[in-house]
């Protein structure tokens, strides 16, 4: 029977059918932040078990270290007795971990990938929603809680039951200056925020296959605010060039007969999937939201919603409040808004191709008055290479804060957030009440359009500065 | 951590009758790196609860004293979206809550609510509303999962589905974990034809390589 590249990653980690849709999936990689580690390791260890397969799990500090230049685990205090508990219980569990300033270091779902820690065809799990991210290698990746993660580090696997498939074809060319994250953005907007619940979602189709793997990464990571807890995207010869070499990527024979169990993976032509999605990439224009939802996107010469002409009461109300938070008047143009902070970095965009895309336009201008703005690479090694191509002198020369491997503002959970009622342009993923910070306003958007909103201090058609 | 059984509940229920609730709403990240899992029921809904302050906004429902320590609360669409954080279900806990009733719920969320003895009902969106607007003075209504019915203030008793795995899990208070390791030798003798059929996914063990 025709199966979809969902189906085939499940079944290929099926220990055990348990009925009804559920089955016992085999974990092969399970990743661990300062934040989620800590609990799960501390729980497995309170129950007098081991950890069944150390060599799987991975360790790194990202959610709760400061990104101050020369930081140490002890800049943020709070911060400091996370990153020692996920230090010594990984040491003491066996657990390789990365720590800050060592290369490896980094956001979870930028090293995990930039590592080979990451392959395609392996299901991969985090104590973080956006583990969703790795799914743009064609892994089967997903966010876990608390008590998921220490059943996995319990048992090296999971009690999961099969989700439906959508797929999302997205059929043209994005234009120039239109990014993964544009895409993204106008994806949520059209389809709106509980669409993929309950939902694996694969990408497929023109616009898909032409992103290179980062931008990948960047689709599948907003895939969660769509609903879905999967995002997937078929690996490629793109891929297979992307994985070569990498830390723990197999090498010589091995690379070669894994290359070429990645490339099966595809869904079969006649699969069915429960809902099908068609974009039409082509017409997206730079999109940037206004709300307080990820799908309060709109494109970069739209307005923002006027209330009086909701469909009903509860959506008035929504569109109300939102505005309220947002300090934005109903149906007025989102080009023009002042801003004071601009944030780049997150899981979402704080890879190389991010940063050189944000290089760009901050290249011979300068951050205008008024307005704070942070660089915050999505890795140690992310960071070096960077440096390394000239891309902090272009930031620093432009006034951007050059900062240290983290989560930093786009999680506020290490000292690091936006001031009450302050207005930032975040390369994030979330832009929910208060989440980068209380009273914060925080308008998602791609790294160039987030540039542009720093050299120009409003929110800016970033294709308009060419 | 065992989990407390779910069998039958009846009190008031709460009406939060707003779409995409996120878990950063529930729970602020910051309460996570500060307080322990007990401890975060003061916290719950800070940005609706609390005015710019601290003090509490007495026009927010859940600070109604109808509905202090209600264990079921109503809510529109996709509630708990968002953050993996299963914080977001202690401090739902902590408020007394043990039943979330909604259209339909974030993945991770709802997951989450099962591992903790909480039970997410999904329920169609004027089914939710005609409950909200029964218990909006703070009538009890009562959820049994053992029979799979919710009874409403005003007597109307009507089924709901839930899973079958769920729902024992639930009843029982079950331990995953401990149900897991009775396959573990299942889970072994996967592993090892799989290092045969995948060498490539298998990394070494630290010390060994990278």
């Amino acid at each position: 029977m025709a199966r979809t590249l969902f189906d085939k990653l499940w079944d290929a980690h099926v220990v055990r059918e348990l009925g009804d849709g559920w089955a016992l999936l085999h974990v092969d990689r399970h990743l661990l932040h300062d934040l989620s580690g800590p609990p799960a390791l501390a729980e497995v260890a309170a129950r007098g078990l081991p950890l069944h397969d150390p060599a799987l799990v991975f360790a790194t500090p990202d959610h709760a270290a400061s990104s101050l230049p020369g930081r140490t685990p002890g800049t943020f205090p709070l911060g400091g007795r996370l990153h020692g508990a996920l230090a010594k219980l990984s040491a003491d569990a066996g657990v390789r971990f990365y720590d800050l300033g060592q290369p490896g270091q980094g956001i979870v779902h930028v090293m995990g990938p930039e590592l080979g820690i990451v392959l395609p065809g392996l299901t991969v799990i985090c104590g973080d929603s956006h583990t969703c991210t790795n799914g743009g290698l064609g892994a089967l990746a997903f966010g876990v809680g608390s008590s998921e993660s220490t059943h996995a580090l319990a048992t090296q696997t999971l009690r999961q039951q099969k989700p439906k498939r959508m797929r999302i074809r997205c059929d043209g060319a994005l234009g120039a200056g239109v990014t993964a994250k544009d895409l993204a953005l106008h994806i949520i907007g059209k389809l709106g925020a509980a669409a993929g619940v309950g939902y694996a979602i694969e990408f497929a189709g023109e616009a898909v296959r032409a992103l290179d793997v980062e931008a990948r990464l960047t689709l599948c990571n907003l895939t969660v605010e769509l609903g879905a807890r999967f995002g997937l995207i078929a690996p490629d010869r793109r891929t297979v060039e992307w994985v070569r070499g990498r830390n723990f990527a197999p090498t010589g024979e091995a690379f070669d007969a894994a290359a070429a169990h990645w490339l099966l993976l595809a869904s079969d032509e006649d699969a069915v999937f429960d809902r099908e999605e068609t974009i039409n990439a082509g017409t997206i224009a730079p999109t940037i939201t206004w709300g307080t939802s990820p799908e309060d996107a709109i494109a970069i010469d739209g307005t923002v919603p006027d209330p009086s002409t909701a469909a009903d009461d509860a959506t008035r109300g929504a569109i109300e409040a939102a505005l309220d938070y947002m300090g934005l008047a109903p149906r007025t143009a989102i080009a023009g808004t002042p801003v004071d902070w601009v944030f780049i970095g997150s899981c979402a965009n704080s890879r190389l191709p991010d940063l050189r895309a944000a290089a760009a336009v901050a290249r011979g201008r300068h951050v205008a008055h008024g307005v704070t703005a942070w660089v915050v690479p999505g890795s140690e090694n992310v960071r070096r290479a960077a440096e390394a191509e000239g891309l902090r002198d272009v930031f620093e020369a432009a006034g951007f804060q050059w900062r240290e491997p983290g989560c930093s503002m786009c999680v506020a959970a290490n000292g690091e957030q936006v001031p009450p009622q302050a207005r930032c342009v975040s390369t994030s993923n979330r832009n929910f009440v208060g989440r980068q910070g209380p009273g914060a306003r925080t308008h998602l958007a791609s790294p160039a359009m987030a540039a542009a909103a720093a050299v120009t201090g409003r929110i800016t058609d970033v294709r308009t500065l060419a | 951590m065992t989990m407390t059984p779910f069998t039958c509940v009846t009190g008031a229920a709460v009406p939060l009758m707003r779409a995409n609730i996120d878990t950063d709403v529930i729970i602020r990240i910051e309460r996570l790196t500060s307080f322990q899992r007990d401890q975060l029921g003061p916290y719950a809904f800070e940005a609706l609860r609390l005015r710019s302050d601290g003090s509490e906004d007495p026009a927010c429902v859940l600070n109604q004293p109808a509905f202090r320590r209600a264990p079921v609360l109503l809510a529109a669409e996709n509630f708990g979206c968002g953050s993996s954080r299963e914080g977001a279900v202690w401090a739902l806990m902590g408020l007394g809550v043990r039943c979330v009733i909604a259209p339909s719920f974030g993945d991770i969320f709802f997951n989450n609510c099962f591992q903790n003895g909480v039970l997410p009902l999904r329920l169609p969106i004027a089914q939710v509303e005609a409950l909200a607007a029964q218990c909006a003075g703070g009538a009890a209504m009562k959820v049994d999962l053992q029979a799979r019915t919710i009874t409403a203030p005003d007597g109307h008793v009507s089924p709901f589905e839930i899973d079958s795995l769920r729902r024992e899990a639930l009843l029982h208070g079950l331990d995953d974990i401990g149900l897991t390791l009775k396959d573990d030798a299942l889970i072994r003798a996967w592993q090892q034809a799989d290092r045969a059929r995948r060498p490539w996914a298998w990394p070494a063990a630290q010390g060994a390589a990278a």
